[in-house]
């Protein structure tokens, strides 16, 4: 299929550390990979658990507070039970589960996905600065740590979006 | 649904190109899909091009995941072998419809 103004980079900015946001931003990433879209993931604030060696499978999905979780069966799960000891490891282990099943890889293989594909992992500079980080602490696969001005620097380019998660 | 003829067989595809029956696949068809694509099949085009035939006759989802799992390369090796989208291109030129996974 041609297409007139056809996507030829991505650059997606993951910014919370929630197991649905860094997937959202990492399924993105992997599918434009997969397209032969040049590709840029930039993680920044709460986002850069997916790339700190030690968190990047371990992450959680919020329990409190968010409206849209459901029990099994479909009813709204009540805020006041996601206090319960264990809920929120709970939770985020059965939502790993289903996205196991769906074959999408722990967030250490799938960084190794992306980056096999020729996919760019960076880290925000302000926010390493912030957390007290260094180079490493992060996955193999992250190639550098940019500050905003460098990343619009990669983002250059005729048929580049960029996505902010 | 469209027709295209290759190394002298006529095979039903659909519009993108893809093959709607894989049992008329052989590997001449294979061969000249390829040309199209710009890409010169290898032993190791062909051994992963089985296992996503396999994979899709046994009624599994293809991902790229997958192919780390194939034991035949990993999925680096598979995107130096088929450039740009490479299981797009692979299903394609294996004669096997284009993969509906999200990964």
């Amino acid at each position: 299929m041609e297409k007139l103004n056809p996507v030829k980079k991505v650059n997606i900015i993951c910014s919370k550390g929630a197991v649905e946001d860094v997937y959202a931003a990492l399924i993105m990433a992997n599918g434009a990979v997969m397209e032969g879209i040049e590709t840029n993931v930039f993680f920044t604030f709460f986002g850069l658990d997916a790339i700190v060696k030690n968190r990047m499978d371990k992450l959680h999905t919020a329990v409190v507070g968010n409206p849209a979780l459901r029990l099994p069966g479909g009813l709204r799960m009540p805020t006041l039970l996601g206090i319960i000891p264990g809920m929120e490891s709970f939770t985020s282990w059965m939502m790993k589960g289903q996205m196991e099943k769906l074959d999408v890889p722990p967030v250490s293989e799938f960084l190794d996905l992306i980056t096999a594909g020729g996919g760019k992992v960076y880290a925000c500079k302000m926010t390493v600065d912030m957390f007290k980080m260094t180079m490493e602490d992060f996955s193999e696969h992250v190639s550098g740590i940019l500050t905003v001005g460098e990343f619009y620097e990669h983002a250059a380019g005729e048929g580049s979006h960029i996505i902010f998660t | 649904m469209a027709q295209k003829t290759y190394a002298g067989v006529t095979v039903d595809v659909n519009e993108e190109g893809y093959f709607t029956d894989p049992s008329q696949w052989t590997i001449e068809i294979a061969v000249e899909i390829a040309k199209e694509e710009g890409i010169v099949l290898t032993d190791k085009h062909f051994a992963i091009m089985e296992f996503l035939r396999n994979r899709h006759n046994s009624g599994e989802a293809l991902s790229i995941r997958s192919i780390n799992h194939s034991g035949v390369i990993d999925v680096k090796t598979f995107y130096q072998l088929f450039p740009g989208a490479p299981l797009k291109k692979a299903t394609k030129i294996a004669g096997i419809p284009k993969p509906a996974s999200c990964v």
